[in-house]
């Protein structure tokens, strides 16, 4: 039988409209901005000014504190300015602006379209590349890897499980790099293996994908230490921890995380980027967007410098759709909504996605039945109808005893409420409420 | 770009709401109605009909007059109400004693506690113990099952647990009262519903249809009623092999008074059923022992009405101590 995780989840329509259509390199015009805070953490801090010239893969802005990552620029050219803009949600963050000029890369970063396979570096020296390359998650969280690679102390890692379960419907970027770099990314499994010394790696994806999971298996050489694991396609799987109860059966104990269990959780993505960088010298200045939506004519998988303004990735499949409703930054299920498509992608964007009026339209909420069907569909095992009723009078206290703090924020609960009830907005609140007060005490 | 929404996630919804759940609840019902139909003729028509369109229409008056809000009759719970209420009705009941059903339905087990998802106790069932204990003789005298464009003032006959708890209280054995009314125990009769009692309860076959739907849609879960079933056939199970005598066998019990109707459509009922698997479970282990305690030592001769009432009485208890297992609960790696 298939492995999935057992409790909970959805399977939406997988509408993987763009899957058959291959990664194309996406000209970036003028000018990228690159935010310094594209990763969990502290911002990085910028080690230009204006007027300065750069090359592409220059260190623009360095990381500063554990839990941050270095930033590069993603082309060449002269920095204009260093201010505060507009995000894709409207926020306004700290940008390095940079005119672009020509095409000018540090001499270091190995541009050659060879595989390179010998992996030559000690675990030690792999973690500073990851770190100097400015390498984060891009499952999602953006969490800077490096810091995830550096195993605490009293913890010990046993095994790497790579997330190519790519289970948010329309999303086809995971399962095009796995396509198109499916030996980068079974080398980049090996480096961090050896990185963390450990024996065992994983890579699971949904059986949605049969000719990625065909394609890796072909590269008989690389998989002595790697277990390809076919998924049945449900979401969410790619959430870390159903991804480890799927693969291995276990569960990552209450309030813990993933190396409480031994194993280290990677994308896809990520992966690659490992590869590029400890093998390459590449930073992360780029990666795969899926450009897609019902409505769109031209279904692409751009590779997109970072930074690049989103209003042109638009303009090149012909603008804004007829009869778009909501665009989305990311999956169905979890992505952001795009307030301001000036807004540049940043290293963990996955894709634009325009939803017709028809899906983006939630309806009217009525009253909860008390179908149950959200206690059913919590892969956390919480009760949502329940955490929302608390959310809504604000007890905290009951908030937290009911485990609010370990809702993932998936939305199963509201994608399958039949009264439409915003369970995920509120408990979302109630979350931030209750984690603040926990931080608090400590 | 003015015009674009930017809530926050997720950005898609699934196809199920209220009002397509309620639907399917009605398409559920209807092949026991068509056999009802068939046994009953006119009687069925007329009290379902009136029994949903009192329904409905006491709700909009309640909401249009009294509470002052958007009626809500688009999400056809109170057809479903209305439904379930004629299905546990004798197909010869005065349309005016069903108009009083189901406004004790509707109005108090319904619209005093603030309307669809608010109500402790299962509306239909409310409008139906109110009935049963003001007018027992009308509620208790139901017509045989003929066949259709028969008279409503045909012979009435009781149902098979009448009899049989009747026969008990004389003195007689089971197997004495299974010889004496062969035609009222005959468990092929049960299964497609050739058998005296309320219009909806009849045919076990036509109900375990709509189950299967139900179960197919996703509309419920399977935990509730099959624990009911099970719950009844080893509790009657029980009785019956200590004593043969004085205890029917545990499929007569299945497929006789509505069990089918009650397990599968009655507790079921979102509103006042419990919220985790376990939770479920309890309720229909609950729902069966005190059905078979009524049956078997109460004064009714079924009782699976009063089972789900008593037990939707538990189930904010219920809810309050049965919580799902969380993520990572108990379990450690090692």
């Amino acid at each position: 039988m298939i492995k999935t995780f057992k409790r909970g989840g959805v399977h939406p329509p997988e509408n993987k409209i763009s899957a058959q259509v291959a990664i194309e390199v996406f000209n970036t015009q003028d000018t990228v901005r690159i935010f310094t805070s594209q990763h969990l953490g502290v911002p990085a801090e910028p080690v230009v000014t204006k007027g300065d010239t750069v090359k592409v893969g220059q260190l623009i802005a360095k990381s500063s504190g554990f839990i941050s990552a270095n930033v590069h620029s993603s082309v060449s050219g002269t920095v204009t300015s260093i201010e505060a803009i507009a995000d894709h949600m409207g926020f306004k963050k700290t940008a390095i602006c940079i005119k672009i000029e020509g095409d000018e890369w540090e001499e270091s970063i190995d541009r050659s379209p060879d595989i390179i396979r010998e992996i030559k570096h000690t675990p030690e020296e792999i973690i500073q590349k990851i770190t100097d390359a400015g390498v984060v998650g891009l499952g999602g969280a953006t969490f800077p890897t490096n810091v995830k690679l550096s195993i605490p102390p009293g913890k010990k890692a046993e095994a790497l499980i790579v997330n190519g379960a790519e289970c948010e419907p329309y999303l086809t970027s995971d399962h095009r790099l796995m396509l198109e770099a499916g030996e980068q990314i079974l080398i980049g499994m090996e480096i961090i293996r050896q990185a963390l010394k450990i024996d065992k790696t994983y890579i699971g994806i949904e059986t949605n994908k049969m000719d990625a999971i065909n394609h890796l298996k072909s590269f008989t050489q690389w998989i002595k230490h790697i277990e390809i694991v076919p998924l049945k396609p449900r979401y969410p799987q790619g959430g870390e921890k159903q991804l480890i109860k799927a693969v291995t059966g276990k569960e990552v104990p209450i309030n813990g995380l993933p190396i409480d269990t031994g194993y280290v959780v990677c994308n896809v993505g990520t992966v690659y980027s490992v590869y590029e960088a400890v093998q390459k010298n590449k930073p992360l200045i780029d990666n795969t967007v899926t450009i897609t939506g019902k409505k769109l004519k031209t279904q692409k998988n751009y590779l997109v410098r970072v930074g690049t303004p989103m209003s042109q990735l638009i303009e090149s499949v012909g603008g804004i759709p007829e009869g778009t409703g909501k665009i989305v930054s990311g999956g169905p299920m979890m992505g952001k909504p795009i307030a301001n498509i000036d807004g540049p992608t940043l290293k963990g964007s996955s894709s634009i996605l325009f939803m017709t009026e028809e899906e983006s339209s939630r309806g009217d909420s009525s009253n909860c039945i008390r179908c149950a069907k959200c206690v059913g569909v919590c892969p956390m095992g919480l009760e949502p109808y329940l955490l929302l009723r608390l959310a809504e009078r604000k007890m905290n206290d009951q908030l937290e005893a009911n485990f609010v703090h370990n809702c993932i924020e998936c939305g199963c609960c509201l994608y399958t409420c039949p009264a439409r009830l915003p369970l995920v907005d509120y408990i979302r609140l109630g979350k931030a409420e209750v984690l603040k007060i926990m931080r608090s005490r400590k | 770009m003015s015009n674009m929404r930017i809530s926050p996630a997720p950005h898609i919804q699934g196809k199920q709401n209220t009002r397509s759940l309620m639907r399917d609840v009605i398409i559920a019902l209807m092949p026991a109605l068509a056999v009802s139909i068939c046994f009953f003729g006119w009687g069925t028509i007329i009290v379902t009909l009136t029994a949903i369109l009192s329904c409905v229409l006491c709700e909009w008056l309640i909401q249009k007059f009294l509470l002052k809000e958007e009626p809500s009759i688009k999400d056809l719970s109170a057809i479903v109400t209305g439904l379930i209420l004629a299905f546990n009705l004798p197909s010869n009941l005065s349309p005016l004693l069903v108009v009083l059903g189901s406004v004790v339905a509707i109005g108090v087990g319904k619209m005093t506690f603030g309307g669809l998802g608010n109500n402790p106790f299962n509306p239909a069932l409310v409008g139906r113990v109110f009935m049963l204990i003001s007018f027992p003789v009308q509620m208790t005298t139901w017509p045989k099952p003929t066949g259709f464009f028969t008279s409503i003032d045909a012979v009435t006959g009781a149902t098979p647990l009448a009899i049989m708890k009747e026969g008990l209280a004389n003195g007689m054995t089971v197997q004495e009262i299974t010889a004496a009314n062969p035609d009222s125990f005959s468990y092929i009769q049960m299964l497609f519903g050739q058998i005296g009692g309320s219009l909806g309860e009849i045919s076990t076959l036509a109900l375990l249809i709509g189950f299967g739907y139900l179960l197919f849609r996703k509309v419920i879960t399977w935990h509730i009623p099959i624990t009911i079933f099970a719950t009844i056939f080893v509790f009657a199970g029980l009785l019956h092999l200590a004593d043969s005598a004085h205890f029917v066998d545990p499929l007569f019990h299945l497929l006789t008074g509505g069990i089918m109707l009650g397990a599968i459509y009655m507790a079921t009922d979102y509103v006042t059923s419990p919220m985790t698997k376990k939770g479920m479970v309890i309720f229909g282990i609950g729902i069966g022992v005190v059905t078979i305690i009524i049956r078997a030592f109460g004064g009714y001769p079924e009782g699976i009405s009063f089972a789900i009432l008593f037990m939707n009485a538990f189930v904010p208890l219920i809810n309050r101590h049965m919580k799902p297992k969380r993520f990572g609960e108990v379990k450690k790696n090692g």
